[in-house]
């Protein structure tokens, strides 16, 4: 920040600033296009997100449910006309009772789907961005068949998330599917897949992983072609081993794009919903539910249940916003600039 | 503002960068490498392959435990599909939600893009934070306030529940992305149009929105895209099978009991076709758009 006094083109960043009336006008003049450009997307997303949001941490907050939403009872009188009195049963504000409800395990199963969760975000993300890694510096290198490799490997990102599903769904089917039918012709038991939590996750993770190591590979492919070759020329130079130019070299070139999609990933793998809904169906008897959509069966599924959907929703965010500040700050502090 | 080697096309520099220059590599390396690349290719295939194979096979043969590639191959589970269940009404609201979603994204998040990536105005860095954490919200959260607002407003069991539903999604994902490609058009260009007297929105719409017609286009296949591909707001929202999109109409094909899976299959392949042809036009320039944007919050 400079302050200057002189006239004409000024840097963006230096506000003089005589008197807060005059500092505005003039904030307004220099970006009044730019606020005009922003203004359309800033009323869409106030409108679509920030109303709804404010409306979902209130529900969070009372005990809406399917046979409480009205807030009036109209009764037809014998005039043709209709009535409408409050209902007395409206959704009230019940405080934090919610939340205790959840957190303590009173109502839903929030721990257990918490751990699914975690395990489910941990599994998937590392697995997608090792088998990522190990693709990518594969194909970062001078071979026949590079292109036709990599548009291959690139498929399964084609294949919408619950096309995929069903397909997966499909191969681990208990009395049919391919991977029961391998097992047999070896020789073995075929196995209830989804009969069991950990099998049934298992399936889910599976499925998650063969959909989004693509998305890893093509992008860590991008950062390793953005690493300056001449690093690698030099360090040959020097005697360097290939795993010391891969630790040395390739690791801290990848670190900005390994930070982003790491963040990226974590944050879809945990809002994952096709594949838990389509693969296992929360099988068996809702063990293998993530938070995401146990929420979603509990509001739309059997008696709606929306207020209970919200408080989950509100928790989900939180500990997304809370590992996403974390995420941040651990990056800072090894003196990332992100 | 964007490390510029970054925000390129993944591929588009794969020459210049290649690490080291083509050497000989001893017969082992090759077959490990080229066994290993193999593999994964065959792990990446063998699920699409399998469905489409058994899209051919009637459905006694679909649910035998036996494992054949080829049973009695025809296309009569397509015309099933195509000709007597609702799947072609599905696919038409599908493609009419997504198309909608798409134009509306794209407009208003182009000028966003662009103001983002050019002006340092006040605000835009917690423009930006919203964005991103726009993009972290769970379905979960919204959903229901946006289920009570539209049961309200009467729109339930309508497409266009479904396109304003996918806004949420679409119109931050647009302007993050739209910011990321704006990025790697060179300011310079700017700079002369505004010294040849352009305003700065005739800059925008006559010098740099034609140059950023392939990141409008990717941005709109890939939006095009997530609404193709998405079911809870789908299966939330939509309760007649008339109305149903894809990835609700779909799971009508295996329910609980009775499962047809010869139709799912044949249903799921017609569903992937367009969907991977429009990836593949866009794939190469997604990453790019996406992790860009990213680098630099």
């Amino acid at each position: 920040m400079t302050l200057s006094s002189t006239p004409g083109p000024t840097p963006d960043h230096a506000q003089p600033a005589p008197s807060r009336g005059g500092r505005l006008r003039r904030s307004f003049d220099r970006h009044w296009y730019a606020w005009a450009m922003v203004l359309p997307t800033v009323v869409v997303l106030a409108v679509l997100i920030g109303f709804p949001l404010v409306q979902g941490i209130w529900q969070s907050f009372t005990d809406l449910n399917e046979s409480n939403q009205r807030s009036e009872v109209c009764t037809k009188t014998l005039g043709g006309g209709e009535t409408c009195k409050p209902n007395p049963d409206a959704a009230k504000f019940v405080g934090l009772d919610n939340y205790v409800d959840v957190v303590t395990g009173e109502r839903g199963r929030f721990w257990l789907w918490f751990t699914n969760t975690v395990v489910w975000t941990f599994a998937c993300v590392s697995f997608h961005y090792l088998l990522g890694l190990g693709l990518a510096v594969m194909l970062n290198r001078p071979m026949r068949g590079r292109g036709l490799y990599r548009v291959l490997l690139i498929l399964p990102w084609a294949v919408p998330g619950f096309v995929a599903a069903f397909a997966w769904r499909f191969l681990f089917n208990e009395n049919f599917g391919l991977f029961n039918s391998l097992l047999t012709t070896v020789g073995l038991d075929p196995v209830d897949w989804f009969s069991h939590r950990w099998t049934s996750l298992f399936t889910a993770i599976t499925t998650n992983i063969w959909m989004g190591v693509p998305f890893m590979m093509v992008a860590i492919l991008g950062g390793l072609q953005s690493i300056n070759a001449d690093l690698y020329e030099a360090a040959e130079m020097d005697g360097a081993s290939a795993w010391q130019r891969f630790r040395h070299i390739t690791l801290p070139g990848l670190r900005p794009i390994s930070a982003t999609v790491i963040l990226l990933g974590t944050i879809w793998t945990f809002n994952m919903f096709p594949v838990i809904f389509f693969v296992t169906g929360g099988q068996p008897a809702g063990e293998s539910e993530i938070l995401v959509t146990g929420a979603f069966r509990a509001a739309f599924e059997g008696v709606r249940n929306y207020s209970l959907a919200a408080t989950y929703g509100v928790l989900i965010l939180s500990l997304l916003l809370v590992f996403a500040a974390t995420y941040r700050r651990a990056l800072r502090s090894q003196g990332e600039v992100w | 503002m964007a490390d510029p080697t970054l925000a390129q096309d993944a591929g588009a520099h794969t020459r210049a960068a290649t690490p080291r220059p083509r050497r000989t590599r001893s017969p082992l390396a090759s077959v490990a490498l080229h066994g290993t690349l193999g593999l994964a290719v065959l792990v990446a295939l063998f699920p699409i392959v399998w469905v489409v194979l058994s899209s051919l096979k009637p459905g006694y043969a679909i649910q035998s435990s036996e494992i054949t590639l080829f049973v009695e191959p025809s296309f009569d589970n397509y015309v099933h599909v195509l000709t007597e269940t609702s799947f072609p009404r599905w696919f038409l609201n599908s493609a009419v939600v997504a198309a909608f979603t798409m134009v509306i994204g794209i407009t208003m998040s182009a000028s966003a893009g662009y103001a983002m990536s050019r002006f340092n105005f006040p605000g835009r860095r917690g423009l930006m934070w919203v964005f991103l954490v726009t993009q972290m919200f769970p379905v979960a959260i919204l959903i229901v306030p946006i289920y009570t607002i539209m049961a309200n407003l009467g729109l339930i069991d309508t497409k266009l529940s479904l396109i304003i539903a996918y806004c949420t999604v679409a119109v931050p994902f647009c302007a993050w992305m739209m910011r990321g490609y704006f990025d790697t058009i060179p300011k310079e260009l700017d700079e002369a149009a505004a010294l040849d007297g352009l305003g700065p929105f005739a800059t925008f719409y006559r010098v740099v929105l034609p140059l950023a017609r392939p990141g409008l286009a990717v941005t709109a296949f890939y939006t095009f895209l997530t609404a193709w591909g998405e079911v809870a707001y789908a299966i939330a929202f939509i309760q007649t099978d008339e109305n149903l999109t894809l990835g609700a109409g779909l799971q009508q094909f295996v329910p609980r009991f009775n499962p047809q899976w010869d139709s799912l299959t044949a249903g799921a392949v017609l569903i992937t076709v367009p969907a991977a042809l429009v990836f593949f036009f866009a794939q190469k320039h997604l990453v790019a758009g996406l992790t860009a944007g990213g680098t630099k919050g």
